[in-house]
């Protein structure tokens, strides 16, 4: 949901930008960081990033592993509840066990951020390097190859995502891992917003003497795009692409909720809570934990998302901070 | 979670900005009229390629469609039936024109004993119980249609109130508490603020029942007090989004020089706040309705299957879990067409709202 607002508050969302300068990323890093907010949402990033990465040590720490069942942990006389307070919390098991099966909960919890913030990447990569390709082409072609892709565009940014997606996922015979199987299919269906500015963009850079130059000099189409567009296109999909990574989130803990995303035994939060109203007043931490973990990290993915937008394009964001003077983050 | 539907609302309002920006010289010179149709028609392309999309996309990619609706046990000679009687071995571009002329002039489907008949709309027979899919949407339709307009209503108030508040607080500490509080709202997917909510309301204060669905018809109290919790969950996650898109749009037209022009004038700064900044937020906010109220599937989804209601959404959830295709096909066919048609209406209503910036 936030790129609508990133779509909406950045007009003509930098489709006619000048582009960005050589000392541009010193001077994006310099933005970024006087800006409080993103600076603390860039830290607990990089934070989950390392929890994910460093998921099998901190499992071999704890002596767990996210996918053994442990029987013995749960009360099947009522129903799989954890045996022990407050939810099964122990010194083997630092966040307590799931309830019927009995899995490890910090194990799960952990290797769920691989899950979320792999499958987000993903998804992300594969619509920003479909969303280039198309709107590059889209832009840089004929009168007939412009028409038809974006047409084709059009359709895909009518057809609603979830809807799709979860019609998809149900439907493709899957031999794929499934997180794989998410990420391509939310990446296939959701490039159009990327298109759209890139064809913009590239319509109006096209108009530019530098780019004009380079055409009548005999450039190809490939090389204008790499060497003249690409780098001008930068800031505009980058900010875009920024936002897009905790939509992606959302959309694959939504999907494992519904069922046909990340199906177990891989730990997907999503999926964890699927069935953990049942179990809330026994294991209360089975519903808080992976609710908090989609929070926390959906929340500094649209925070850090902001301050990236503010960085590369100050002139929208001082817009929006007018009146007092005081430094305020830009559109959040 | 129309945490999700809304990459498509983003495109479509930027498109919309770009336009107010840019087209509007050729829009009053072609005429409203003409607008209008140019607009109807390119929704009509856009939907047939849709309907080529979808029905491509489902009936080419699937495994084994016989094989999943004969069930796990049928021999390969029963297989081969059922996909005889479904004309699975038809070429798809066949089966496409069937589906096209289905749904305007209906359909017969022999099966085997007799024919059934599927009325003018035909969007095909569910593999599982025979029932016609325009049939089945359409009763669906009453439970998720009082889900979106009771969330709607309510996230309009709240979200374009709070957008508002904020703006005119705007540098003090209303401000800054609201928009955290309207961040962490984006931030929360809506079934885990609905799953809390109904832990805590539900469950542990018992304020409200567990929703179940009553028809309005049968008693409208029930109705509201049943669907309180679904809407809420919804609109507090919407009205963020409608929030931030306020104030945003808001500050911008406080920036601009007609608003230090009415300072100059001594215009106080409520009725700048209130009249004129709120007008130039208005159209953006129209777009994103439209294109949210169209995009509704989304959301319900998943509201639907959290709360159990027995609308579009789980109808589809159930039906993929089936891989009953007609059903599946039918209803990403008829969201896509809503979509279209909202994206349609929005364009319109927001040439309407912008003539009216500009005629005052």
């Amino acid at each position: 949901m936030s790129e609508a607002l990133l779509a909406s508050e950045t007009p003509g969302a930098g489709a006619t930008k000048a582009p960005v300068p050589a000392s541009g990323a010193r001077q994006f890093w310099r933005r970024l960081r006087t800006q409080r907010a993103a600076l603390v949402a860039a830290a607990v990033v990089a934070l989950l990033v390392l929890v994910a990465l460093a998921a099998p040590l901190l499992t071999a720490l704890e002596g767990q592993d996210p996918t053994s069942y442990h029987p013995g942990l749960v009360d099947s006389a009522r129903g799989g509840v954890p045996v022990g307070s407050f939810g099964g919390i122990s010194a083997d098991h630092w966040l307590g066990v799931e309830p019927q099966t009995g899995r490890d909960l910090f194990a799960r919890l952990v290797y769920g951020a691989r899950v979320s913030l792999g499958v987000a990447l993903a998804a992300t990569l594969l619509q920003i390097v479909l969303g280039v390709a198309v709107g590059l082409a889209s832009g840089l072609g004929g009168r007939w190859l412009d028409q038809t892709l974006s047409r084709a565009t059009d359709v895909m940014v009518a057809l609603p995502l979830m809807v799709f997606a979860l019609a998809l996922l149900a439907v493709i015979p899957s031999s794929v891992p499934r997180p794989v199987l998410v990420a391509l299919v939310v990446g296939f269906i959701q490039w159009g917003g990327v298109a759209k500015i890139v064809r913009a963009g590239t319509i109006s850079l096209k108009s530019l003497d530098h780019v004009a130059a380079a055409r009548l000099s005999g450039w190809g189409g490939v090389r204008i795009a790499r060497r003249e567009l690409l780098p001008a296109l930068a800031a505009p999909v980058i900010t875009y692409a920024a936002l897009l990574v905790p939509t992606n989130i959302t959309v694959e803990a939504a999907l494992s909720f519904l069922g046909v995303g990340v199906k177990p035994p891989t730990a997907s939060w999503g999926q964890m809570l699927t069935s953990a109203d049942v179990w809330y007043q026994a294991a209360p931490q089975y519903l808080l934990l992976p609710a908090a973990a989609l929070f926390v990290t959906v929340l500094a993915l649209t925070v850090l998302g902001d301050g990236v937008r503010t960085a590369l394009d100050p002139r929208a964001a001082s817009r929006l901070r007018i009146g007092t003077g005081r430094k305020r983050e830009g559109g959040s | 979670m129309t945490t999700t539907a809304s990459a498509s609302a983003a495109t479509s309002v930027a498109t919309k900005a770009r336009r107010l920006t840019g087209g509007f010289g050729g829009l009053l010179g072609g005429g409203f009229t003409g607008f209008v149709v140019r607009r109807a028609l390119g929704a009509v392309v856009t939907l047939f390629v849709l309907s080529v999309v979808i029905y491509a996309v489902f009936y080419v990619a699937p495994g084994d469609v016989a094989q999943i609706t004969c069930g796990p046990r049928c021999s390969p000679a029963q297989v081969q039936q059922v996909s005889e009687q479904l004309k699975l071995d038809d070429p798809i571009h066949t089966r496409y024109l069937d589906f096209l002329s289905g749904i305007f002039a209906g359909h017969d489907y022999s099966t085997g004993t007799g024919v059934l008949h599927c009325d003018a709309p035909c969007l095909g027979l569910s593999y599982q119980t025979d029932q016609q899919v325009t049939e089945l949407i359409l009763n669906k339709v009453p439970v998720t249609g009082s889900l979106a307009i009771g969330a709607m209503v309510l996230w309009l108030i709240l979200g374009v109130g709070t957008g508002v508040l904020s703006a005119w607080r705007r540098g003090r500490a209303t401000e800054r508490i609201l928009t955290g509080v309207t961040l962490a709202g984006t931030a929360t997917p809506v079934f885990v603020i609905g799953l809390i909510l109904m832990i805590l309301i539900c469950g542990q204060l018992q304020w409200l029942p567990f929703p179940q669905y009553v028809p309005f018809t049968e008693d409208p109290q029930q109705w509201a007090w049943n669907l309180l919790l679904p809407w809420v969950s919804l609109a507090l996650i919407e009205a963020a989004k409608y929030a931030r898109l306020t104030r945003a749009s808001m500050l911008e037209t406080l920036a601009e020089d007609h608003v230090r022009t009415f300072r100059a004038y001594g215009v106080k700064e409520r009725s700048i706040v209130g009249r004129h900044a709120l007008r130039g937020a208005l159209a953006p906010v129209i777009a994103l309705s439209a294109n949210d109220f169209g995009s509704m599937f989304g959301g319900a989804l998943l509201t639907e299957t959290l709360f159990g209601l027995p609308g579009l959404g789980r109808e589809l959830v159930q039906a993929v879990r089936v891989v009953d295709l007609p059903v599946v096909v039918g209803m990403v066919m008829v969201t896509g067409f809503f979509v279209v048609l909202a994206n349609a209406v929005a364009d319109v209503l927001y040439a309407v709202a912008d003539r009216r910036v500009v005629l005052s």
